[in-house]
């Protein structure tokens, strides 16, 4: 086995390790620190059924942004959409056999990449073109649109220009699926591809990228508005009580 | 009045506010006044920034991301989208780039960042995050009293961010280094020494309520009360203390008097709670909070009320509504001792609290109260939804019963209302430009220009349906308004309470 399979099977599982392990760490975090005050955004759903469906809005048509601003809208919802159904196409390369639906979505999940692409570009071409948000823009904001164009570029190069040897792609897949270790294709568009992809996936939890576990975590958009029906205390806030009476 | 040393921004044709390009630093000059040894020590903050300020600073950042999930959250989950960067009033009209609640996130978040997070302590410059200097106070200092903490950015922030709760952090690690803001924390000292925010003592109280009391009989003829800590009174009024002797809001203060006499209502005002307002909101501390609201609590045991109903005031209500039943057990649903003491001397068929609003409609739609509406004729009436009132708090059982309700009150009262445009009021409704701390005049320039929306959005329906009154159900936006309207060209008659207009056209027996 060539030293560069062994690299790539080393950063895949440290990636896998550093995105789980962070990400589940991050949860945990958030889930024990209390919220001390009821503070949902109103008017707001008076029960936790009416809170699941204004979440379920937030995270599936981005309803405050479409409220606040149409073009960051429409280029968020492209990518954000977009890159959903080509994570789904992808999961290909894991499972085998494949399921029906997984076969069917694979030319949309081909396509989608251009719209995910647009999206990025979109978002990041208003980073330069609207002073305000040119001005709270950090480097970092940048390299992270670039570093999702590259990989979205680098994808699209091997499914619509030089095609990669995908079935030996997916024997490397499953191979570290199944510490039955497989040779990786030396493809230069696919180590890139992957390289970028371990890049994202480690620097995850350390980044803004939080903001996909840490939505369902926003007491303005999860809580219930019941404070007069329901007594809300944190336990410091309890301790604090007890001490002070 | 001497003209103001500042540039008044110009109205615009339409109710719709400009989105100004940026211009860094156009408010750096601004500051608050500092608070000085005695309401500092009196709060248990030091009152000057001695050696280890960097110490203190990092420490009570750290607790309070212990503490609190959304200030931990939020500090984590922003991309820097961009959609909050037009919303705040105070951006549009200051065009400070600090004033868009994410720049103001960021003053603190960079801080962060540095010290908290791997990336930042690693490589600072490619994350924007940023050493803690005597700067970054100063910066924090400025630009933290530039915000109300209305929540606007909230709404539309795709993930919640609520620039207040970051704000209120901010004033607490500052109060905690020893860099406090006088305004508000003199009036901290104030109400628990004297029981209320302008320090008026009981004696005035009586003497300010009697004369009151006389006003309205040679006015109506008849005999209103106003009622100060009567044991065994049904219901219990928390009101601002600025509806005492402020004008417009004691004309407020009439209103409900005179509702509660038309109702047949007992009912009582008490000294040791004579403030409905809680600053402790502004600073974002827990504890004085609670102290400050545990005063209601401590009345309404004493005087043996069995509800307790709030007055026109914003951020009050926002502390009255959502925080009384986890400050102090005000409210239903709680199962400890505590709680229960109260609850069981409460009347259960009511809410508590209870907005003077919700009282006052509920005994319309009974039809328990008469009016000539024709009495408001001569006024043309529009509505400013109060960000507490309208982001932070309900009334009634539907979300939105906010917007509604004082709304439908004014619709029973008078005849001509007409609605601001519909991106300026409900839950987008524009901050008067002075809560949140900011109703001092050393922000004047801050407070005049953090107008401007709002004052935009009521020229628009003052020339199109001849508006000449702005109805309101805060302390702080009736008195900010009284304060900045005149720079923008209007009379400051035109402001008053929701129960200005009920008190006017009610028809009262003896």
């Amino acid at each position: 086995m060539s030293s560069l399979t062994v690299f790539y099977i080393g950063l895949f599982y440290f990636a896998t390790i550093v995105l789980v392990g962070g990400v589940a760490f991050r949860i945990y975090e958030y889930w024990k620190t209390p919220a001390p005050l009821v503070i949902p955004t109103t008017p707001a759903p008076t029960t936790r059924i009416g809170v699941s469906f204004r979440m379920f809005r937030e995270v599936t048509l981005f309803e405050s942004l479409f409220k606040s601003n149409k073009w960051t809208w429409i280029f968020g919802y492209v990518f954000h959409v977009s890159l959903a159904l080509v994570l789904v196409r992808h999961v290909r390369y894991f499972v085998d056999p494949l399921c029906e639906p997984l076969v069917f979505i694979q030319p949309f999940g081909r396509y989608a990449s251009f719209f995910m692409v647009l999206g990025l570009a979109g978002l990041w071409a208003r980073r330069f073109l609207v002073d305000r948000v040119r001005y709270i823009s950090t480097p970092s904001d940048h390299l992270m649109l670039a570093l999702l164009i590259a990989i979205g570029l680098s994808g699209m190069e091997m499914s619509f220009v030089s095609h990669t040897d995908i079935v030996d792609l997916k024997g490397f897949v499953r191979g570290m699926m199944t510490f039955n270790f497989q040779p990786l294709p030396n493809d230069t568009s696919l180590l890139v591809h992957l390289f970028l992809v371990a890049l994202l996936m480690i620097i995850f939890p350390i980044s803004k990228l939080l903001h996909v576990p840490g939505v369902f975590f926003s007491p303005t958009r999860n809580m219930v508005d019941n404070p007069r029906d329901k007594r809300h205390i944190a336990p410091w806030a309890a301790a604090l009580e007890r001490k002070n009476g | 009045m001497a003209g103001p040393e500042f540039e008044v921004p110009k109205l615009a044709d339409s109710s719709y506010t400009d989105v100004p390009k940026i211009n860094p630093g156009s408010m750096a000059h601004i500051k608050a006044f500092v608070a000085g040894q005695g309401p500092q020590e009196f709060l248990g903050y030091p009152w000057t920034m001695a050696d280890d300020w960097k110490e203190r600073v990092l420490d009570r950042m750290g607790e309070v991301l212990k503490k609190y999930r959304s200030v931990r959250l939020f500090m984590d989950i922003c991309v820097h989208c961009g959609a909050c960067t037009d919303k705040c009033h105070y951006f549009l009209g200051t065009a400070d780039p600090n004033n868009m609640p994410v720049a103001r996130q960021e003053l603190m978040r960079k801080v962060y960042r540095r010290y908290f997070t791997l990336p930042g302590k690693v490589v600072p410059w490619l994350v924007g995050a940023e050493d803690l200097t005597k700067d970054t106070m100063d910066q924090w200092f400025n630009y933290f009293h530039q915000c109300s903490e209305c929540r606007r950015c909230s709404v539309y922030c795709p993930y919640g961010i609520d620039t207040a709760e970051i704000t209120m952090a901010g004033r607490e690690i500052l109060n905690y280094a020893g860099y406090g803001q006088k305004y508000s924390n003199e009036i901290l000292g104030k109400v628990q020494k004297i029981g209320n925010n302008l320090g008026l003592p009981g004696p005035a109280l009586i003497d300010t309520l009697e004369g009151l009391e006389e006003d309205i009989e040679a006015d109506t003829g008849v005999a209103v009360k106003m009622p100060l800590d009567v044991k065994g009174a049904e219901i219990l009024l928390v009101t601002p203390s600025a509806d005492f002797f402020s004008e417009p809001h004691v004309e407020s203060l009439i209103g409900y008097a005179k509702v509660f006499h038309a109702a047949g209502a007992s009912w009582t005002l008490s000294s040791h709670a004579s403030e409905a307002g809680n600053f402790g909101l502004f600073n974002g501390n827990y504890e004085t909070m609670r102290t400050v609201a545990m005063r209601i609590r401590d009345a309404a045991l004493e005087l043996g009320v069995k509800r307790i109903i709030v007055g026109e005031c914003g951020h009050a209500w926002r502390v009255a509504y959502a925080y009384w039943n986890t400050l102090t057990g005000l409210g239903w649903g709680g199962n400890d001792p505590f709680s229960i003491e109260l609850q069981s001397q409460l009347d259960p068929r009511y809410k508590q609290p209870t907005h003077i609003c919700e009282y006052t409609w509920d005994l319309i739609e009974k039809g328990v109260l008469k009016f000539d509406k024709s009495l408001n004729d001569h006024r043309v009436i529009t509505y400013h939804d109060s960000c507490n009132v309208a982001r932070a708090s309900r009334m009634g059982d539907e979300p939105g019963g906010q917007f509604t309700i004082p709304r439908n009150i004014i619709k029973a009262v008078a005849n001509n209302f007409h609605d601001m445009a519909a991106e300026t009021i409900g839950e987008s409704t524009f901050c008067c430009g002075g809560g949140g701390g900011v109703l001092t005049d050393d922000l004047i320039e801050v407070r005049v220009k953090g107008a401007l929306p709002r004052m935009n959005a009521y020229n628009a329906v003052s020339k199109e349906h001849g508006v000449n009154f702005l109805a309101l159900i805060c302390a702080i936006c009736k008195a900010q308004f009284n304060k900045v309207v005149p720079f923008y060209g209007f009379d400051m008659s035109m402001v008053g309470g929701v129960h200005q207009l009920v008190g006017t056209a009610i028809k009262l027996e003896d």
